[in-house]
């Protein structure tokens, strides 16, 4: 492209608009972040917008973290994500490689079975009948169910035959066996896939709440989602507390929210710049198709 | 001659027959591992996918729980019949079209409109800057998108704050049924429009210089460049994101309007989906329900082979 070094009137609307954008993006969640340290009765009093946060105090943290339900709903989620994203990345894995076989005679079959998929489901009630009538209320319903993305195994599968099949076929020569193919050869060789992939998955089951508002009878079981809902929409927040003695004041109260949105998006924004990179790639082989 | 011909096609196949099933067993010896393989694969598809598809028919079937859904009677359209004359279906299919239209007339080039601007823009630090803010809140969840617009736009919150600061009254906005929408698709655009950039940008860089430097010859100015390389270079991007959003539009967002609307908007924002979702789950009118959601897909289906056939005629990009 040209490359004229005069600023024009264009320029200096395109960037005025583009910070702009980029405060309105930030705005909210730098909000939430300055309400939850705000000093409570100064918050209360407070109308109008928010440049910094009013005094300073991590009261509402100490009393988050004490919070069974933001506790136990991490814990849960926890367990969803690092459970369910190796389930998802197991059998993804597993179906790409069969998908990506170019000498399997019902190969063909196979991929219209699940590529059919994509196009045609049952809705929400048949689903829904489907699995509570196998897996009931149990923690099963928030695994299996999403086991694999139909999309993300079509990613794997265009990754794993972009591999020249001679490296496979040499292998199997020297008398290595399917499974030692995938985990030694494959796998290896597509890490930057898999971690688009488990990218995906891992923050599916970190923000997944419907499935569990629908499944989930024992809130032993709830994700840190599902009790958000609970704290910050539906302000139930004695009974996310299940009892346990915190004096809530009204005014705490309304911070309380606040550093439960921050509890739960914190972490995500942690891991946010290590991911980054991956953005691009996830996104272009998700484009490609079939 | 012709019965010569006839029985050398039966013959055909008769050896056809054979031989599929003997290249079956065949390939089963060759590759037993991989048959064992998809088991597993296989079976989530068959229960969590195909289950579901033939679970449908309890549709067209007066559904009780206690007798199952093969002992349940045959009622056939009845279900559709109820929804097509109830008082519900008209509003439905109102909010559901003008949520999923003003969505997509507005979402959709969003992204676009800025992957044009950041395009523009030649300093890569703050390219950068600007694409890292906005991909942010694709990583949010959507129970904190909800919980902060609800607060943004609550009797006591910023927006209402501002109003008031210009002289209007303070109310609850996400009681006020013309503004679930626009709330709604707003707050769409700001949680989408980065991460959609991302796919065009990338279409973008795919364009050759050359045409920028042939069109600066012309004396073409920026405006005339976007408009004549930048976007046909991205037009045929621009059409195949178009017709997948098209097949997939009536059940984009349904779980943000679930956390977001209140009965007193539901004129406004109540959807199929969730109209679907409340029947079905919440008062366990499983048959009725079933028989919505398939009304549903079935318009959701014709909507994307709608797209792909003008888009065909239009500029021969298409899905198949």
């Amino acid at each position: 492209m040209v490359n004229r070094k005069k600023i024009s009137i264009f320029d200096v609307v395109n960037y005025v608009m583009l910070t702009m954008l980029c405060v309105t993006t930030l705005y909210p969640v730098l909000y939430v972040l300055f309400a939850s340290i705000s000093d409570p009765a100064l918050f209360q009093a407070h109308r109008g917008v928010l440049l910094k946060p009013l005094g300073f105090t991590i009261e509402a943290y100490r009393l988050v973290m004490k919070t069974p339900a933001v506790t136990t709903g991490y814990l849960n989620t926890l367990f969803y994500v690092i459970v369910g994203t190796s389930i998802n990345l197991f059998m993804t894995s597993l179906g790409a490689y069969v998908l990506a076989q170019k000498d399997l005679y019902l190969g063909k079959i196979l991929t219209l079975i699940v590529i059919f998929t994509m196009q045609f489901s049952g809705g929400l009630i048949p689903t829904y009948w489907v699995v509570s009538s196998l897996l009931g209320t149990s923690r099963l319903t928030l695994l299996l169910p999403t086991a694999i993305t139909t999309t993300n195994l079509i990613i794997m599968r265009t990754s794993f035959a972009a591999i020249p099949s001679s490296l496979m076929e040499s292998a199997k020569i020297d008398g290595a066996s399917e499974v030692h193919v995938l985990t030694k050869i494959i796998l290896p060789l597509v890490k930057p896939t898999i971690a688009v992939m488990a990218l995906y998955y891992g923050v599916a089951h970190w923000n997944q709440w419907f499935q569990a508002l629908i499944y989930l009878r024992d809130r032993d079981f709830f994700p840190l989602q599902l009790f958000l809902r609970e704290i910050v929409l539906q302000s139930r927040l004695d009974e996310a507390n299940m009892g346990i003695d915190i004096d809530v004041s009204a005014d705490i109260g309304q911070i309380i929210k606040y550093a439960t949105i921050m509890v739960s998006i914190i972490p995500v924004f942690c891991i946010y710049p290590f991911i980054q990179k991956f953005f691009v790639k996830g996104v272009m082989i998700g484009a490609i198709k079939g | 001659m012709a019965e010569l011909s006839k029985t050398v096609k039966l013959e055909k196949t008769k050896h056809k027959k054979t031989t599929i099933r003997a290249k079956i067993a065949e390939d089963f010896k060759k590759h037993r591992t991989i048959y064992i393989m998809v088991i597993p694969v296989l079976l989530y598809y068959l229960i969590f996918h195909y289950g579901p598809m033939f679970g449908i028919v309890i549709a067209f079937k007066d559904y009780r729980p206690g007798r199952g859904i093969w002992g349940s009677d045959w009622v056939g359209m009845k279900h559709f019949i109820d929804f097509l004359t109830s008082q519900y279906f008209w509003r439905l299919v109102k909010n559901t079209l003008f949520i999923n239209f003003y969505n997509l007339l507005i979402g959709f080039p969003a992204p676009i409109i800025l992957a044009l601007l950041l395009n523009e823009v030649r300093s890569r630090k703050f390219k950068r800057t600007v694409q890292t803010v906005t991909y942010m809140p694709h990583f949010i969840s959507a129970v904190v998108v909800a919980g902060i617009i609800v607060d943004l736009v609550g009797t006591d919150g910023l927006i209402n704050d501002l109003l008031a600061f210009i002289g209007f009254q303070r109310k609850n906005l996400l009681a006020v049924s013309a503004l679930f929408r626009p709330i709604f698709v707003g707050s769409n655009i700001w949680q989408n429009i980065g991460w959609g950039t991302i796919i065009y940008l990338a279409a973008l860089s795919g364009i050759n210089p050359n045409l920028y430097e042939a069109a600066d010859i012309d004396g073409a100015g920026r405006f005339k460049k976007i408009w004549h390389v930048t976007l046909p270079g991205i037009a045929p991007t621009i059409t195949i994101l178009l017709i997948m959003r098209i097949g997939r539009m009536m059940h984009l967002g349904w779980e943000k309007i679930i956390l977001l609307y209140n009965p007193i908007i539901y004129d406004t924002a109540d959807v199929i989906s969730t109209f679907v979702y409340r029947r079905g789950l919440e008062e366990a009118d499983f048959s009725y329900s079933t028989a919505v959601g398939l009304f549903n897909a079935i318009i959701n289906f014709s909507l994307l082979i709608m797209a792909n056939k003008v888009s065909k005629k239009l500029s021969e990009t298409s899905l198949w």
